[in-house]
């Protein structure tokens, strides 16, 4: 199938970000009837390389060619155009449109000018047929009412009718099951068969030695090194990771180290979780592990009062825990970090102070000095924020311009000022230099140290297990599986796709 | 987990049964008021008509306040824009029969220009919806007020028969309404420009990404906004004989037909949502106003009915809501 | 004053190290407008030329500085021109030309304005009724009312007891010979506001809340109860600003119509960012005064009142395009 020119090309692509160097010379292609895996860790620059690709990004330097002909993309139409299509994490999909109209947004099929919906619903349904009869999605339904599994489907419906030539997929089983993602997997094969070049990102070795031709492995935003075979699992680990472990992480603590139960859930449950029970202690860092969806985030935001628990006994440190708001949770000494800050944590046109100093100012008095709450004085966040190292050209600069370790670190000096008993992280490492991780890491474990329990939801396995001294997994809203330090990723994978499940 | 993997939330959803839930709750009142006032000839089907005539002008400005806010912006500068086209209309008619068309073509294009403008400084110069129509507004109203006086007139007897004439014993306003109506539901259910305005206002980037000239479709969800409003102006120098610089503004119509459009099931930040639930709304208001007039009710009381109701029917859909407004 | 207003959006009382104070621009146009009007009115720079000014300003500038709350918590409070209206034709009904009443009807006025912001803040915090909406219907309502109260016919002038705090001034004081009392209420209202925006916890959670609400709610901001406050204090700022109005102008039904605007534009002027998470008291002041400014310049040039309205339309629209031109080449998001 193979023709003469790769289906793409990209040579020598360079990128920058205020205050970051995604890319460095990244070279990389795909040709046609191959799949090519493009492995490395979270923030080793593979979405940032495919947004380049589709025409989201300019690189600063470098070029893409596709079918031998060098291309400028200005608009991600032209990408499509030229028969790219890019499926991402965080779907493009239109929750309150049918799955027909948003697998034909903006082309819809006309008949005498006016919008054909019976064959726009064939035309899907077919697309839609390649799942098999399994997985059988109605074109007619509106997107909002499918799982994320079907929509993930859905995405991947839209760039096959696209007719794509490329293929990329991002991670395009985060949020699938394993019968799911069989089904992916399946489909992959016969689309590589039709003679689609294929660009897969993962970090999950079964996949890569499952589907890949060939491997591309990126880190701090270079090619590590590229395999034109599927090598071993562990040669792909060791280059993703490419550096000493040891020191990467903070050591786990001590046995003496672990104090009282801070935290303790009992038959917990709410409409999405169900009989929940854990404990967590002074000084252990708990990692909490699953599937997209599976529950750990509502586990985490029914803590924290956001979602409540409707049934179950919560304690924290030995008194009624069952918050119906935030407020009332942080004003009981339960801290939250969100996974996604910008959304829900930074107030990005206020100061770096400012947004320190956020949460001792809601629990202080209305009319109470702004600089001078009991919790925390100006002059003491500024001290607390070059103590955690935060660089800012100046602690009154907005927010805004700090990179994304900085501005993390600064919402860790919010809670760090209520001293709290319990910090919940959600993917405390999303979007943050690799270089900076290490920091955060090595923070959250200081604050262990000094008594704090620490709950950490996140999606990076590697990460979880690297952090936590216990893991526990979730599955479909319950806890399945619990892990003291030192299981291997597939241990807990296993746990968290349910495959004995499948096969009891 | 073999089986197919669907419908994560029940297919019924409230709001989509809501605006006919509250269109039977608003008949049910009336009826019911009628009744026991014993004022059965409020219940023929005369008297549907002249309700129903009563939001011809509402009816209109709301089937082209739907486009923006189903693309996800908003017109708050309808009342002004209606004000105009009256004013305008009937200072160039003037009496004269023979002006008529001339008048007709100007208002339109003053519409379009305005639809234009309006797009313009949200598409191109990035101003917020709601101040860049506000703004027009204010200018619309002022240039109106310098020039009002000068600008006397009223429309001649035949053009009066936009509002007062008939066809088979029906309204010819109410037929313009409707075939308004039809058209709307047409445009945005059966072609490619209506599947991208739900797509814009759904999500702008998605839509871009995908293709769509989100600019164009932004204005010409603008443009079709003002020119119901010149339309709804027509109709009411038609009825009124002549313009009056605060025929707009008085009736509300900016709030108003934001308000029908939202209690026909229309969000607010747009892409969801449709004509026949404006229409609901409107036939909504026209029966409150009716169960008003049937009880007696004083116009300054209606008015403060009005706002309380306005907010509460908007509440009726927000409150359920998680996002946090401001 | 001034440098407060820079730092709208950092912290007071922390060094910033190296960076000038940015003077925000509003101040410089109020200034050159001041210099325009002296010259093609010399008066101007007499007492009573520019006391004269400040005391028609005085009422809008406190709109404005009640406005602001609402508009750096996020929202609009399109309801504040009716709360005018109400303010004076209420008071005229209440007081019916009986002078000793006038206390206790200023009292009845300050809880009517209390209730509608409580009215407004719950209604958008708990009902989830976009502020746009919720105001206009408070304002259509509260126009109801005032029609309703009088009759759609409300008659004369409030009596002079009344009409004190927007007509009196205190004499024989040096250099500036005499103080108008509106003057000093909007010192003394526009102190209170600048402090609580600008010092208190309750400023920066305003600021939080507007920013992203989201976030402040995660961060422990009582959301609801900060954005209560700010709908009060904008309809409290509108009473205020009727009380003084009722003192310059006759009763009746259309006192405080499109107030609302002007005192959104002077935000808007004054650099708020709409839509929240910025905006500073005293420039919303400078932003009243600079619009007061214009229109007193257009009325020595000889333009009729109506035009007006375009003028501002105008200024509303060029000020937010340059806010957004400004904001997109400093590099924001």
């Amino acid at each position: 199938m193979n023709t003469k020119h790769p289906a793409i090309e990209m040579r020598g692509i360079t990128k920058s970000f205020p205050g970051v160097k995604a890319l460095k010379n990244v070279s990389f292609s795909a040709h046609c009837g191959e799949v090519h895996a493009l492995a490395g860790e979270n923030g080793a620059g593979k979405s940032t390389l495919m947004k380049i690709l589709s025409g989201i990004y300019r690189p600063d330097g470098g070029s893409v060619v596709v079918n031998g002909e060098e291309r400028h993309f200005t608009h991600p139409l032209a990408a499509i155009r030229a028969g790219i299509a890019v499926i991402y994490q965080e779907f493009s999909l239109l929750p309150e449109r049918t799955v027909a109209q948003n697998i034909f947004l903006g082309r819809e099929p006309t008949r005498r000018g006016l919008i054909d919906h019976k064959a726009m619903n064939d035309e899907a349904r077919r697309a839609l047929a390649l799942f098999g009869s399994a997985h059988r999605i109605e074109p007619s339904t509106v997107v909002a009412d499918l799982d994320v599994a079907s929509q993930q489907l859905v995405e991947i419906a839209k760039a096959v009718s696209l007719e794509a030539k490329v293929i990329v997929m991002d991670e395009p089983t985060a949020a699938l099951n394993e019968a799911e993602c069989e089904v992916l997997f399946g489909l992959v094969d016969t689309l590589k068969k039709s003679g689609v070049a294929i660009v897969y990102i993962t970090h999950r070795m079964p996949e890569i030695t499952r589907l890949a031709n060939r491997v591309t492995v990126l880190k701090d935003g270079e090619v590590a090194v590229r395999f034109d075979h599927v090598p071993e699992p562990e040669a792909i680990v060791r280059a993703m990771v490419g550096r000493d472990l040891g020191d990467f992480y903070a050591e786990p603590a001590a046995p003496q180290e672990i104090g009282d139960v801070v935290l303790s859930v009992h038959n917990a449950g709410n409409e999405r979780l169900k009989n929940v029970s854990f404990e967590l202690r002074a000084g252990e860092i708990v990692g909490f592990s699953g599937l997209q969806g599976a529950g750990r985030v509502a586990l985490a935001q029914a803590i924290f009062g956001l979602s409540p628990f409707t049934e179950g006994e919560i304690t924290l440190s030995g008194k009624p825990a069952r918050f119906t708001s935030p407020r009332e949770a942080i004003r009981a000494g339960v801290g939250l970090l969100p996974g996604d800050r910008k959304a829900e944590a930074l107030v990005l046109m206020q100061s770096v102070v400012d947004n320190g100093m956020l949460t001792s100012r809601a629990l202080s008095g209305l009319s109470g000095n702004a600089n001078a709450t009991p919790f925390v004085s100006a002059e003491a966040m500024e001290k607390l924020l070059r103590e955690l190292d935060v660089r800012a050209g100046s602690f009154a600069q907005d927010i805004k311009a700090l990179s994304g370790g900085n501005q993390q670190k600064a919402i860790v000096a919010r809670w760090l000022a209520l001293a709290p008993r319990l910090l919940i992280f959600i993917e405390p490492t999303r979007g943050i230099d690799v270089n900076a991780k290490a920091g955060i890491y090595h923070l959250m474990r200081d604050l262990a140290r000094k008594g704090t329990a620490i709950m950490m939801v996140s999606s990076d396995l590697p990460e979880v297990l690297g952090v936590s001294d216990r893991v526990l997994v979730m599955r479909n809203g319950e806890l399945v599986a619990a892990f003291s330090r030192g299981a291997s990723e597939a241990d807990v994978m296993l746990a968290a796709t349910g495959e004995e499940a499948v096969a009891a | 987990m073999n089986k197919a993997t669907l419908l994560r939330r029940p297919a019924w959803r409230m709001e989509q049964c809501a605006p006919a839930l509250l269109l039977g709750l608003a008949v049910l009142i009336y009826v019911a008021i009628a009744l026991s006032l014993g004022l059965t000839r409020f219940l023929t089907p005369e008297a549907t008509v002249s309700i129903l005539n009563r939001s011809v002008a509402l009816g209109i400005t709301a089937v082209g306040q739907t486009f923006t806010i189903l693309v996800g912006s908003i017109d708050l500068s309808v009342a002004h824009l209606i004000s105009a086209s009256a004013v305008v209309s009937s200072a160039i008619m003037n009496g004269d029969p023979a002006m008529m068309v001339p008048a007709v073509v100007a208002v339109l294009v003053m519409g379009a220009v305005v639809g234009t403008l309006n797009g313009l400084l949200i598409t191109r110069l990035d101003v917020n919806p709601l101040i860049a129509t506000l703004g027009m507004a204010l200018i619309i109203q002022g240039c109106l007020a310098s020039f009002y006086g000068r600008f006397d007139g009223s429309v001649p007897d035949a053009f009066q028969y936009f509002a007062y004439g008939e066809v088979l014993g029906l309204p010819v306003s109410l037929i313009v309404l409707a075939l308004l109506v039809l058209g709307a539901w047409i445009v945005l259910r059966f072609t490619r420009f209506g599947s991208n305005i739900y797509s814009v206002g759904g999500n702008r980037d998605t839509a871009r990404a995908a293709g769509i000239n989100t600019t164009r479709v932004v204005m010409a969800s603008h443009i079709i906004c003002s020119l119901c409003a010149a339309l709804a102006g027509l109709y009411l120098a038609s009825r009124l004989k002549s313009g009056s610089p605060w025929i707009g503004t008085e009736g509300a119509y900016d709030l108003e037909s934001i308000a029908v459009v939202v209690i026909g099931g229309t969000i607010l930040s747009g892409g969801k949502g449709g004509i026949w639930g404006t229409v609901a709304g409107v036939i909504i208001f026209s029966l409150i106003d009716s169960i008003f007039n049937l009880a007696g009710i004083d116009a300054f009381a209606k008015q403060v009915m009005r706002g309380i109701i306005i907010v509460a029917a908007v509440a009726f859909y927000a409150v359920r809501s998680k996002r946090i407004v401001a | 004053m001034i440098q407060e207003t820079v730092g709208s959006a950092k912290t007071r009382g922390v060094a910033s190290i190296g960076r000038l104070p940015k003077i925000n621009p509003v101040f410089f146009v109020l200034a050159a407008l001041l210099v325009a009007i002296t010259f093609s009115n010399p008066n101007f720079i007499e007492p009573t030329g520019y006391m004269n000014f400040l005391k028609r300003a005085a009422p809008l500038a406190i709109l404005a500085a009640g406005q602001i709350y609402v508009i750096v918590s996020g929202g609009f409070d399109l309801s504040a021109g009716s709360l005018i209206t109400l303010t004076v034709v209420g008071s005229s009904m209440l007081l019916d030309n009986s002078a000793d009443a006038t206390w206790w009807v200023i009292a009845v006025m300050y809880a009517v304005g209390l209730a509608v912001g409580v009215v407004n803040g719950l209604v958008v915090s708990y009902l989830r009724v976009p502020s746009l909406i919720a105001t206009l219907g408070m304002m259509i309502t509260l126009n109801g009312a005032a029609f309703m109260w009088s009759s759609g016919s409300p008659r004369g002038y409030l009596p002079e007891t009344f009409r004190f705090f927007g007509r009196a001034s205190i004499q024989g004081i040096p250099l500036i010979q005499f103080l108008p009392v509106a003057l000093l209420v909007l010192l003394v209202v526009g102190f209170i506001l600048f402090w609580l925006m600008h010092r208190t916890n309750l400023g920066r959670m305003l600021h939080a809340l507007g920013d992203n609400p989201r976030a402040a709610q995660m961060s422990g901001v009582p959301i609801e109860r900060v954005r209560i406050i700010a709908f009060v204090a904008s309809s409290l700022s509108a009473v205020t600003a009727g009380i003084l109005l009722g003192g310059f102008a006759g009763v009746s039904t259309d006192v405080g119509v499109g107030y609302e605007l002007q005192a959104i534009t002077a935000c808007v002027i004054g650099g708020a960012q709409l839509l929240g998470g910025r905006g500073s008291v005293p420039a919303s002041i400078a932003g009243a005064l600079t619009l007061t400014a214009i229109f007193t310049l257009l009325n020595f040039i000889g333009l009729p009142k109506p035009t007006r309205d375009v003028v501002q339309g105008l200024i509303l629209i060029a000020a937010v395009v340059l806010a957004t031109y400004r904001r997109n080449r400093a590099g924001g998001t």
